[in-house]
C-alpha cells in the first residue's frame, strides 16, 4: 500500500493509505481528543469528541473512523470545532451525576480532563431530564454506577471482543439506553469472571473496584491483630504510574518501603509463594506425565481464568492444576507454618494481599480457600487501592528509600517475578521441571519462545527423551481459541499457561488506569513486563527450587512437593458452573 | 435492579424444535439474529428468557446480545399478550382528554407496566396511537371491544367484566 498526501491544519502530511484522520494526525504529532475510541476494539465514532473539519464535507466528521484520501484538507482545532466539542461535553454532562469531588476518578477522569481542556465553565448548561440508576453492588469485586456512565461502550467492547465474554451491553434505546446485563440481571448472576478489564478501560467513575482500604486501615490499627502483607510481582511494575513515574518504572524498593510505613507488621512478597506454586505445579506436571494423568495440565494462578474455565469449559476443570494461586498459597502458609514459627494465633493473623487484579477479591471469598479453618487471605487490594492508601497515609512515595521485603516470606526468585507477565509461569515451571526431569543443570534459563505479548504462543522442548509441547494464552478470547483447538483434538499440548488478562497480570484489571489516548498509542503490557524480566535477569536466584526460603519450608514443614501437608494447604478443587442459568 | 415479573414460561417441545430448526437454517447467514428473533416471536408470541437463551446458545453468542436487540426494537415483546389485551390510546385527542391518567390507573390496578402481562396471563397492557374513534376520546380497547368517554372511576366495572 502506498502513501496518501493530505494537509492537516495547512501542513503537508504523508500517511499510509487506509489510515484514519486520527492516525494520520498522530503521525504529525497532532492529538485529536477521543473518548469512546479504543484501537481495534471500539472504533464506533459514537462520542463525537474527535470531530474535525474536512474541506468540502457537508458536516463535521469523526476522525477516529474517517479514512484519508489524496488531497484531503483537514482542520483539527478551529473555533467551530472547539465549540462543537464543548457543546458535546455539556450534553454529556446534562445526564451525568457530577459528584466530582467525591468521585473515585477525580483527578484522572477522562471526561473531567476534556471539560477542563475545552473550558466547559457551566456544567449545568443544559438542564433536562436525568436518568437515575441504582448501583449494582452484587459482584464480589466491583460496582457499576450507571449515573456516571457516558455510554462510550468501551467496557462492552472489552468484555466482548477482548475477553470473549459479553455479559454487558447496551439495553433499551434512545434516552433510556443504559449498560447492563440481559434481563437486567445483576452482574453476580451472570457469567462475569471478575477480570476487571471493563474497569481498566472505563473513562469515568462508572466502574470501580469494591474499596477494601478501610478494612486494612482498621486491621493495622487493631493491637490484637498481626497484619502481614504480600505484594504480587506485577504491582512493582505499575504502582509507580500512580505517583507520576513513566510506564515501565520498577518501584520494588519503594513498594516495600511504603508498605512498611503503612504499618504492616511484616512486609512480604508473593514471589515467595509463586516459587512455592512452581514447586507444587512442576511436581504435579511430572506426576501427570509419568502416571498418565489428565493432560494438558493448565495453570490455575489466574482466578479470572479459573472462573472462566468453570463457566465456559466445565468439562476441562480436571485439566486445571489443583494448585492454589500464589496469593492463596501465601495465606495458607502465613497462617500455618509462619504463624507457628513466630507463635502467633492463626485467628489473630490478618493477611492482606496487594494484587494487580480484581478477580483476587472474588478468589479470597471462595469457600475452598480456608486451609486452616480460617480464610487464607483476609483482604485483597488492587494496585490502585494501595496507591490510595499510600496517599491517605501521607507517605511521600517518590521520596522513599528503596527497601527490602522481610524474611523469610519475602524472598523470591527471578522465576517468580516473571509470573506477572504472560508466559512467565510457563518459563518458571520449565526451569524447574526440566532440571527435575533431566537431573541436569540448564545451560540457558531463558525460554524466550514463551515471552512476548502475543495472545497465543506455542513451543516444544525435548526433555529427557520426552517431547514436551507447551502453549501460552493471555486474554480470555485467546484462551477460548486455544482450548477449542485442544477440545477438538487439533492440538496435543502437555502444558498450558493461561492468564485471564491480555498480556498477563501486568495488564490486570486492578492496575493503574491509563487513559484511552495512552492505551491506543503505548504498549503498556510490554513496558511493564520489561520491568519483571529485568528483575529476573538481575536476581541471583533464578530458579524456584533454589530459593533458600522454599528449601527450608520443605525441609522443616512440608517435607516434599505433593506431600499430604502440601495438599491440605496448597491445593484446591473447582466448581462446574454454567454460562446461562436455567431460568431467571 | 428491576425485578422482571412475568407469566411462567409454558413453551412446548414442538415450539422448541421449530425454533432450533430455524436457528440451524439461518445461523451461517450474516445478520441472522433479527430474522431468528422475529421467527421466535412468531412461534412463542414473545421473547422470554428461556427463548432468548435458546437463541444465544444456538448462535454461540452472549444472551446480552439478544436482549440488547430485543429491547432496542419496539417490535419485540418480552412479555406475552394476555387473554384480554388492553390498549389505551395515547394519541393526541385521547391524551388531551386524559388518557394518560387512564393508562396510569390501569398500570396500578393491574400491577404491571405498559408492555407487560399480569402473572395469571389474563391482562396485558399497551399504549397505542389512535384507533379512529377520536370523537369518543379518551378511548381504550379490550381485545376488539372499544370503550369511550372514559373516566378513571369506570375502570373497575370494565375490568370486572373480564374477571
Amino acid at each position: 500500500m502506498g502513501n496518501v498526501n493530505i494537509k492537516i491544519n495547512g501542513m503537508d502530511i504523508s500517511a499510509p493509505e487506509g489510515s484514519t484522520i486520527l492516525e494520520a494526525a498522530r503521525l504529525a504529532n497532532i492529538e485529536i481528543p477521543t473518548l469512546c475510541f479504543l484501537k481495534e476494539i471500539n472504533e464506533i465514532g459514537a462520542c463525537r469528541m474527535c470531530v474535525v473539519e474536512v474541506k468540502g464535507a457537508r458536516s463535521l466528521v469523526t476522525a477516529c473512523v474517517y479514512p484519508i484520501n489524496e488531497g484531503m484538507e483537514v482542520y483539527t482545532n478551529t473555533p467551530k470545532l472547539i465549540e462543537a466539542r464543548k457543546k458535546n461535553l455539556q450534553l454529556l454532562l446534562s445526564n451525568h451525576e457530577k459528584k466530582c469531588l467525591s468521585c473515585v476518578r477525580s483527578g484522572n477522569c477522562e471526561l473531567q480532563r476534556l471539560c477542563r481542556e475545552y473550558g466547559v465553565e457551566d456544567e449545568d448548561y443544559y438542564q433536562g431530564e436525568k436518568q437515575k440508576f441504582e448501583l449494582d453492588t452484587s459482584a464480589p469485586h466491583m460496582i457499576r454506577d450507571n449515573n456516571k456512565c457516558i455510554l462510550c461502550r468501551r467496557c462492552v467492547a472489552t468484555c466482548e471482543k477482548v475477553q470473549g465474554i459479553g455479559v454487558i451491553g447496551a439495553n433499551e434505546r434512545g434516552f433510556n439506553t443504559f449498560i447492563g446485563s440481559a434481563f437486567n440481571m445483576d452482574l453476580a448472576e451472570t457469567s462475569c469472571v471478575s477480570c476487571g478489564q471493563c474497569i481498566a478501560v472505563c473513562p469515568t467513575g462508572a466502574l470501580y473496584e469494591k474499596d477494601d482500604t478501610e478494612k486494612v486501615f482498621e486491621a493495622i490499627a487493631d493491637p490484637e491483630k498481626y497484619v502481614v502483607v504480600q505484594a504480587a510481582p506485577a504491582v512493582r511494575a505499575a504502582l509507580g504510574e500512580e505517583f507520576g513515574y513513566p510506564i515501565g518504572t520498577d518501584v520494588q524498593g519503594k513498594l516495600a518501603a511504603s508498605l512498611r510505613r503503612l504499618g504492616f507488621d511484616k512486609v512480604f512478597d508473593t514471589n515467595f509463594s509463586a516459587d512455592l506454586t512452581i514447586m507444587e505445579e512442576a511436581n504435579e506436571f511430572i506426576e501427570r506425565v509419568k502416571n498418565g494423568g489428565k493432560l494438558p495440565l493448565i495453570t490455575s494462578c489466574s482466578p479470572g481464568w479459573v472462573k472462566y474455565c468453570e463457566h465456559y469449559f466445565p468439562d476441562m476443570t480436571e485439566n486445571l492444576s489443583s494448585c492454589k494461586s500464589p496469593q492463596q498459597m501465601f495465606g495458607a502458609i502465613a497462617k500455618s507454618y509462619y504463624a507457628e514459627k513466630i507463635g502467633v494465633d492463626k485467628e489473630k493473623m490478618f493477611v492482606v494481599s496487594v494484587m494487580p487484579c480484581t478477580a483476587k477479591k472474588f478468589e479470597v471469598g471462595r469457600p475452598e480457600m480456608d486451609a486452616n479453618g480460617v480464610a487464607d487471605v483476609d483482604v485483597a487490594l488492587t494496585t490502585r487501592e494501595l496507591a490510595k492508601m499510600i496517599e491517605r497515609a501521607g507517605i511521600k512515595f517518590r521520596d522513599l528509600p528503596d527497601e527490602e521485603f522481610d524474611m523469610p516470606l519475602g524472598l523470591g526468585s527471578g522465576a517468580a517475578v516473571i509470573f506477572g507477565a504472560t508466559g512467565g509461569v510457563m518459563e518458571a515451571a520449565l526451569r524447574t521441571a526440566v532440571e527435575k526431569l533431566t537431573g541436569e543443570e540448564l545451560k540457558s534459563l531463558d525460554f524466550t519462545d514463551v515471552r512476548g505479548t502475543e495472545g497465543i504462543k506455542e513451543a516444544s522442548y525435548s526433555v529427557a527423551g520426552l517431547n514436551v509441547k507447551v502453549a501460552v494464552a493471555s486474554g480470555l478470547k485467546n484462551a477460548k481459541e486455544l482450548l477449542t483447538k485442544v477440545k477438538n483434538g487439533e492440538a496435543d499440548y502437555q502444558f498450558i499457561e493461561i492468564m485471564g488478562c491480555p498480556g498477563g497480570c501486568v495488564n490486570g484489571g486492578g492496575q493503574p488506569r491509563q487513559p484511552g489516548y495512552v492505551r491506543n498509542t503505548v504498549d503498556i503490557r510490554a513496558k511493564r513486563a520489561s520491568v519483571l524480566y529485568n528483575l529476573d535477569k538481575t536476581n541471583t536466584i533464578r530458579k524456584s527450587h533454589e530459593n533458600p526460603a522454599i528449601i527450608e519450608l520443605y525441609e522443616t514443614y512440608l517435607k516434599e512437593p505433593g506431600s499430604h501437608r502440601a495438599h491440605e494447604l496448597l491445593h484446591t478443587t473447582y466448581t462446574k458452573r454454567v454460562v446461562n442459568k436455567e431460568t431467571l | 435492579m428491576a425485578e422482571v415479573k412475568s407469566v411462567p414460561f409454558r413453551g412446548t417441545k414442538a415450539q422448541e424444535e421449530e425454533l432450533l430448526q430455524t436457528i440451524e437454517e439461518l445461523k451461517d447467514e450474516q445478520g441472522c439474529l433479527m430474522p431468528i428473533m422475529q421467527k421466535a416471536q412468531d412461534i412463542y408470541g414473545y421473547l422470554p428468557y428461556e427463548v432468548q437463551k435458546l437463541i444465544a446458545e444456538g448462535l454461540d453468542i452472549p444472551i446480552e446480545k439478544v436482549y440488547g436487540v430485543a429491547t432496542f426494537y419496539s417490535q419485540f415483546n418480552l412479555y406475552p399478550k394476555g387473554k384480554y389485551q388492553i390498549s389505551v390510546c395515547l394519541g393526541t385527542a385521547c391524551y388531551v382528554k386524559g388518557s394518560g391518567e387512564i393508562f396510569n390507573k390501569l398500570q396500578s390496578k393491574l400491577g404491571i407496566a405498559g408492555g407487560e402481562c399480569t402473572p395469571d396471563g389474563k391482562f396485558s397492557l399497551d399504549a397505542c396511537r389512535c384507533v379512529g374513534a377520536c370523537g369518543l376520546a379518551p378511548v381504550m380497547m379490550v381485545n376488539d371491544e372499544v370503550y369511550g368517554r372514559l373516566t378513571p372511576d369506570m375502570l373497575d366495572d370494565i375490568l370486572a367484566k373480564y374477571k
